[in-house]
């Protein structure tokens, strides 16, 4: 293919975008002077500082590219990953699940997991979490470059060497800090550098009014075609939307991945965090209007013979990810080229970040100091959090030339997520709201959720059983799929963390204070009686569901 | 330290500036081939909204330190 050709003005934007996040981080680097600084931003944030950095580190230029061209196959009900898939969790995080994790000043998901339950099931889960963020921090490492090569026409190695350095560099300097804020520059960034599109599409089609008009029925509504799997673009019903993106991936990965809960670690004080997800809410619930729009908007010039808009081929399969590049090409003049190459750049960039930052927090404290070096220092531990990063890194650039040899790899991604987050969630669930819930049950029903998803995936991937069965439908995506098996993969750890449970040791109640809802009394302070409503985590929750519900209704 | 904000400010103030630069210079030099709705002149509009934005957000927030 023609690659876009980039003019010295394109160039000085993405040189400028380097030597900003670089010198912020060397600047952030004299402000970090222990442990805590560098890897929960030393716990100062406010809730908008917070809020931006948890959505935006789940905002990578993966997602951006990948959500556009699933809205072009599979219509608007992509957007229930950005509606039910999303805003339900993040405000029970915020509501219900915050005060427990940051009322026991834990530094990560994992040390949950040690006070709650025990060290095993901490060192458990903190293995699988930093295979899995090393795995994805890889993966989004190999689609930069990726997108890079195909559309740019840039050396692969190259990119991916100098982006990874990049990172390496202003983490290894500043730790969460520098993390968190090129990730709020990335938020800005994505806006100015993509909302474009959509408003030069809007322009050229005539209005939002003609771009859903000239959408099939199946792929313009969100929940009246879901009765039937074979009715909608997604191949699913309304079942597997609410069991298993609605509850299990969107609660397992928004409650529980501490890459993104980490953000709301570094808030200054207990309504802060609790804020952290609700005040994300509102801006996850903003995002169709650049990543579904567009992909309407793709959808529609490519069913346009005059537009003459089509998507790139690779053989006989149609390249879904080309479809923002390619509006990008179509509306961009040089200048905003520019911009939006160093918006999807930016993204690639914080992503890879958030993952190092996780990492790194995760490995010294949750496997180095708990199993390596017990009466490890503050500063010591400071410093194998540096050393951390740029291990982190090296083994992403490792992931990534793994998953260039194995392309396919990139599939796997929200399988991944089924395998490790979708029974932590089920774990967490039992852990906080059933104080009977025992170590060994939490355990052995971590093993099993974990094994059991893996193996089903496995046993569909061969050949051994047939989709349908977990699907319970004879038409159903792959998507389709990934939801289904959160789901089973959930019940299974349920069930089992029960069942083991009823047949275990209890861990003292004394030791659960603080930890379990039962047992943990709610007291308001007096500095927060006098906390006006409009301030209070409640209101804005309530104020962000009836915004989720509304969007429902109108789009249903 | 300085806010985050004062540096979102900064970077969005920057691009704006140079992205409706490049705007004006397009206007009275149109390129060979253009873009879709080229004549709408997205880089002047679009650069004056990011530099607004940018000097406001810099403005606010450039004598202001946070722990």
């Amino acid at each position: 293919m023609n690659t876009i050709g980039l003019t010295f003005v394109d160039w000085l934007l993405i040189a400028l975008y380097f030597g900003f996040v670089l010198g912020i981080g060397f600047y952030l680097k004299k402000f970090m002077k222990n442990d805590e600084d560098f890897f929960l931003a030393g716990r100062k944030n406010s809730s908008w500082v917070a809020g931006l950095a948890f959505l935006s580190a789940n905002l990578g230029a993966l997602e951006l590219l990948g959500m556009t061209g699933n809205t072009f196959k599979y219509g608007m009900y992509v957007a229930h990953f950005y509606w039910i898939g999303a805003i339900p969790a993040m405000l029970f995080l915020g509501i219900y699940m915050m005060p427990f994790y940051y009322s026991s000043k834990i530094k990560s998901i994992p040390g949950y997991l040690k006070l709650r339950f025990d060290e095993k099931t901490r060192v458990l889960n903190a293995f699988a979490f930093a295979i899995m963020t090393l795995l994805v921090s890889g993966i989004n490492l190999y689609a930069m470059a990726l997108v890079l090569h195909t559309f740019l026409g840039w050396n692969w190695d190259v990119s991916m060497w100098v982006s990874a350095a990049t990172v390496a560099a202003y983490v290894t300097f500043s730790g969460l800090m520098s993390a968190i804020f090129t990730e709020i520059i990335q938020f800005f960034l994505i806006w100015f550098g993509l909302f474009l599109v959509s408003v030069m599409g809007i322009i050229e089609i005539g209005s939002i009014q003609e771009i859903f008009t000239r959408v099939p029925a199946a792929y313009n509504t969100l929940w009246s075609t879901s009765g039937n799997p074979a009715d909608n673009g997604m191949m699913i019903s309304w079942g597997g939307i609410v069991l298993g993106l609605g509850f299990v991936l969107s609660f397992g990965y928004w409650t529980t991945d501490f890459l993104v809960v980490q953000r709301a670690f570094s808030a200054k004080d207990l309504r802060t965090a609790r804020l952290t997800p609700i005040v994300a809410s509102f801006f996850k619930m903003a995002l169709p209007f650049i990543v579904i729009l567009a992909g309407l908007i793709a959808y529609v010039l490519a069913n346009d013979p005059k537009s003459g808009f089509q998507l790139l081929k690779d053989g006989s399969q149609i390249n879904y990810d080309s479809a923002l590049p390619l509006l990008i090409v179509r509306y961009y003049p040089t200048g905003l080229i520019g911009l939006g190459v160093t918006a999807l750049l930016a993204g690639f960039m914080a992503g890879q970040a958030g993952n190092i930052s996780a990492f790194n927090t995760v490995w010294t404290y949750d496997i180095y100091k708990s199993i390596i070096n017990k009466k490890a220092s503050d500063a010591h531990l400071l410093k194998m959090g540096r050393a951390a990063t740029l291990v982190g890194v090296l083994l992403s650039l490792v992931t990534a030339y793994w998953a260039k040899s194995f392309p396919s790899i990139m599939d796997y991604m929200q399988a991944i997520f089924s395998w490790v987050n979708a029974p932590l969630f089920a774990t967490m669930l039992l852990g906080m709201f059933v104080v009977w819930i025992t170590p060994n049950g939490a355990f052995w029903g971590l093993v099993l959720g974990m094994g059991s998803s893996f193996t089903l995936y496995i046993a569909v991937k061969f050949g051994w059983i047939e989709g349908s069965l977990l699907t319970m439908s004879n038409s159903s995506s792959e998507m389709a799929a990934n939801f289904w098996r959160a789901w089973w993969a959930w019940l299974i750890c349920f069930g089992s963390t029960i069942i083991v449970s009823l047949f275990t040791k209890k861990k003292p109640r004394e030791e659960l204070v603080g930890l379990v809802k039962g047992l943990t009394p709610i007291v308001e302070t007096e500095a927060e009686k006098l906390v006006p409503y409009y301030l209070r985590p409640g209101f804005w929750a309530i104020a962000s569901l009836i915004i989720f519900i509304a969007l429902n209704i109108y789009f249903w | 330290m300085r806010p985050i904000w004062y540096f979102v400010g900064l970077i969005l103030s920057i691009n704006g500036i140079i992205i409706f630069g490049t705007g004006l210079y397009l206007l009275y030099n149109p390129p060979a081939v253009k873009t879709v709705l080229f004549d709408t002149h997205p880089n002047i509009w679009w650069g004056i909204l990011m530099t607004i934005f940018g000097v406001v957000f810099t403005l606010l927030n450039m004598n202001k330190r946070v722990e």
